[in-house]
């Protein structure tokens, strides 16, 4: 029967074309027993927030290599709270420098990988994240 | 958190995040769902539901793609429900079919919806048929299922469909393939797509010919005789013709089966719930299963101790109480 999975939107903001990291992440965490929406290249900030919302996921994780991080990231998350989705867990990751690292995470980011990041600690970060989330919700409830 | 009063009415309200979320539910067998299913069903039934079926790379996603873009010409709204394989070992999904469908994102007469199939085995998900409803419940023209890229024998999508659209593609197989029993007998409508690359042409020959050497033998009852249509998806040739072929079978459908068909699928949907159920039951809360290695252990054949377990099952005698073989392991279970 059915089980809860972490459903996750990997997306690609903007006109960057790098996305070896992006499919090399999806793959890992789909490995780690996630399911995976990947937008494909070239998505708008609104195109990502209304897959987001068409696919209710869990977690939206963003990957730019352009340099454009700092425009568009706070763009998706702005596009994510029009749409009633701030509640999702927001990562990203790319070529980042540690000050706009920093920024991100103040602006409401959860959390942001760079250069040399071990694959598998983004999964278990995703995880243990969630795994919060969903143990407050059943108190909740 | 939302209770499901909360849900089905934002849903009736046309909020795309309550139609996503209850879809949610549905897949996640949450226990709210059945509540609000049925707090929507009044208006489930309205929507048109067409399969699209086929091997991998057959262009299923391409075809849905620009189908829903024609559709959407002809003002016909559309949902989309996109199966893709889960991983046997993992549970983990690659849902890569919107990348084929992106030109539909921001239209708000579309919604689409990847799925994963989590364990079935059929070419659908558990919940597709549930999906759908709720797709039609929110007030749908018209829903495409696409299932995962399937063989010769997975067709659980008749049961999420009113057409079954099979889609094949030229230089997988001879006419031979095509007389096969299986995957192409419960198509209502054959897409050869791809028909821009050479031995389309032929393909939907073989195709026409295996169709009419089954529709026309003593044993044929069937009054539809599914035809075969050449498109080019990705060049967007052949949907006037492919929807040419649906209206018809719509047309047919309305002509006779139609009801008598939804009711048929529906008693089936209360067969597999309660087949799920029971099954869940039995090896889980109920213990069956160290029963089962208890009579196994002794020696007995799989059907000897199959026939053991239906009897008590169906007499309702408790595992706990379930006598001297068992008494050593029973008690323990679950």
């Amino acid at each position: 029967m059915g089980e809860r999975r972490i459903r996750v939107l990997v997306g690609k903001p903007g006109l960057d074309g790098h996305d070896r990291g992006a499919k090399t992440v999806a793959s890992v965490l789909r490995d780690h027993g996630m399911e995976i929406v990947y937008t494909g290249l070239h998505k708008t900030p609104e195109a990502i927030a209304e897959i987001a919302v068409q696919e209710d996921v869990d977690v939206v994780g963003l990957s730019i290599l352009s340099g454009a991080h700092m425009e568009l990231f706070p763009r998706v998350r702005e596009a994510l709270g029009a749409r009633g989705m701030e509640h999702v867990l927001l990562v990203g990751g790319g070529i980042i420098p540690k000050d706009d690292i920093a920024a991100l995470e103040a602006a409401g980011f959860s959390k942001l990988f760079g250069p040399g990041t071990n694959t598998d600690d983004i999964a278990n970060y995703i995880k243990a994240e969630m795994q919060k989330r969903w143990t407050k919700e059943g108190a909740d409830a | 958190m939302a209770s499901s009063d909360d849900l089905s009415g934002r849903l009736l309200a046309g909020e795309r995040a309550a139609l996503a979320r209850l879809i949610s539910w549905a897949e996640n067998s949450d226990r709210r769902f059945p509540a609000a299913l049925s707090s929507v069903y009044g208006r489930v039934g309205r929507a048109w539901r067409t399969g699209i079926t086929g091997p991998p790379g057959a262009g299923k996603s391409t075809l849905v793609n620009e189908l829903a873009s024609t559709l959407r010409e002809r003002d016909r709204t559309v949902g989309i429900l996109a199966v893709d394989p889960s991983s046997p070992f993992t549970g983990g999904a690659l849902l890569g079919d919107r990348i084929r469908m992106e030109d539909r994102t921001l239209d708000p007469g579309v919604f689409i919806r990847s799925m994963a199939s989590r364990g079935s085995h059929g070419g659908i998900a558990r919940a597709t048929v549930d999906a759908c409803d709720v797709m039609d419940a929110f007030g749908f023209d018209e829903i495409l299922v696409e299932t995962v890229g399937v063989g010769q024998a997975e067709y659980d999508v008749i049961s999420a469909a009113d057409h079954v659209v099979v889609v094949v593609c030229p230089g997988a197989g001879d006419g031979i393939q095509a007389m096969k029993a299986g995957l192409l007998e419960v198509a209502d409508i054959i897409v050869v797509n791809k028909s821009d690359v050479p031995g389309a042409e032929r393909l939907a020959m073989d195709l026409e010919e295996a169709v009419h050497l089954r529709t026309a033998g003593p044993r044929h009852v069937a009054a539809w005789v599914p035809p075969v249509v050449q498109c080019s998806a990705a060049k967007a040739e052949g949907m006037e013709a492919l929807l040419d072929a649906v209206a018809r079978h719509r047309e047919y459908l309305q002509g006779g089966e139609l009801e008598a068909t939804r009711a048929r699928k529906r008693a089936e949907q209360v067969q597999r719930v309660v087949s799920e159920r029971l099954s869940e039951a039995l090896w889980g809360e109920l213990g069956y299963g160290a029963l089962v290695k208890s009579f196994l252990d002794a020696g007995s054949t799989p059907y000897d101790v199959a026939s053991d377990v239906l009897s008590r099952v169906l007499a309702g005698v408790p595992v706990a109480a379930s006598g001297d073989r068992a008494g050593e392991t029973g008690a323990s279970a679950s």
